[in-house]
């Protein structure tokens, strides 16, 4: 699953974090997810909370996931829409490729107002680490 | 703060050499030259990944005749394997759509693309950069310092001119150069006048003419593999993984 890559990454960075804080021992990670990635949550929690028991400063830390509505913005006409508006238009393999690679949005979704594929993703994009501590 | 970055080398640990082919300029042939590098070290036995950068233009998979099909999903993304070569690009995502990716989410996909693939142990992995000198350059010197920058120019001034200007960045950002490629070299000119003309310093890899048969070999690696250009782009294959196959 693509997710145990996703929360390695968290859990390398966290626990870089909590060094050069000076946390010996972590017990709170606040991580944001973006709505556009499409992550399997359940999944992705597993595997952090698995690969933070196995991590130095991190085998305490009960994770906390957020998760942030994604809002595009078009670069045309400025239209701004929440993705959950334009999700169903999408088949379920450009929903995966969207999963794998957000960007790629670009190639199946549209402004609603003006059709354009020039927007920008203004939130909720992705994984983010809102905090640590001890 | 985003996680992505930490992982990156980690990612690439099990890679030897990193090697990014560039020139700047848009139909000079980086693709056909990261492509055909790709195939001739496989060929030789090495284990070779090709990352096509161009998010926007993706044509790696063209000149090699690769399907678009998505790469697995095993803890991350496992690349396709096709021809010997472990390859992975934005075709496998966008399919034969156009996706308009630039600013920041040009970086935003590469970072992704860095942290989540698995690429394993590979002698080298080539990276095919878009033309340009912004975003996509400057983020794989930012975010691959292993990465070695192998510069391809034609004989055009107009081209020499963009390459000029890629190799002053370059050198600017202290990044390591592995050598020049010339390409589409009149059979008349000699070999070297290209990067004679750009800096003598530079050592070149390579010296391949203008192949007029190329474009029919485009989509079949076979025939890729027996063409002139492939034959001529050669030496810089062998120059730039000497070493034994699988480092034995």
């Amino acid at each position: 699953m693509h997710e145990w890559a996703l929360a390695e990454a968290v859990a390398v960075a966290a626990a870089e974090v909590a060094e050069q804080e000076g946390i010996a021992s972590a017990h709170s990670l606040e991580v944001h997810v973006g709505e556009l990635q499409q992550i399997d949550l359940e999944a992705f929690e597993f595997g952090l909370r698995l690969i933070c028991q196995e991590t130095e400063r991190l085998t305490e830390v009960v994770p906390r996931l957020v998760i942030d509505p994604a809002r595009l913005a078009c670069r045309r006409c400025g239209h701004q829409w929440l993705l959950a508006d334009s999700l169903t238009a999408l088949s379920e393999d450009e929903r995966e490729a969207v999963h794998f690679l957000p960007e790629a949005a670009h190639a199946y979704l549209g402004c609603p107002a003006c059709s354009s594929p020039d927007f920008e993703t203004v939130a909720g994009r992705g994984v983010s680490i809102a905090g640590i501590s001890a | 703060m985003d996680p992505r970055p930490a992982i990156t080398e980690r990612r690439l640990a099990g890679v030897r050499r990193i090697l990014v082919v560039t020139g700047g300029k848009g139909g000079i042939g980086k693709s056909s030259v990261a492509a055909g590098l790709a195939l001739s070290m496989a060929r030789a036995g090495h284990r070779v990944g090709l990352l096509d950068l161009d998010l926007s233009c993706p044509s790696a998979h063209v000149i090699l005749g690769i399907g678009e099909s998505t790469p697995e999903e095993d803890r991350g993304l496992v690349p396709l394997v096709a021809h010997g070569i472990t390859f992975l690009s934005m075709a496998s995502f966008t399919g034969e759509r156009a996706a308009p990716i630039r600013g920041s989410e040009t970086s935003d996909a590469l970072l992704e693309m860095l942290a989540v693939t698995r690429w394993g142990n590979l002698d080298v992995l080539l990276v095919d950069s878009p033309p340009g000198l912004g975003d996509a350059l400057m983020d794989m010197v930012s975010l691959l310092p292993r990465a070695e920058f192998v510069v391809v120019a034609g004989p055009s001034p107009v081209v020499l001119a963009v390459v000029r200007r890629t190799l002053d960045l370059l050198r600017r950002v202290d990044a390591p150069m592995a050598g020049l490629i010339e390409n589409m070299r009149a059979p008349a000119d000699p070999v070297g006048a290209i990067a004679a003309a750009l800096d003598p310093a530079l050592p070149v890899l390579a010296s391949v003419e203008f192949d007029t048969g190329l474009a029919a070999s485009v989509g079949d690696a076979e025939r890729l593999a027996s063409s002139t250009f492939m034959r001529q782009l050669e030496p810089a294959a062998r120059a730039l993984v000497p070493a034994p196959p699988n480092g034995d």
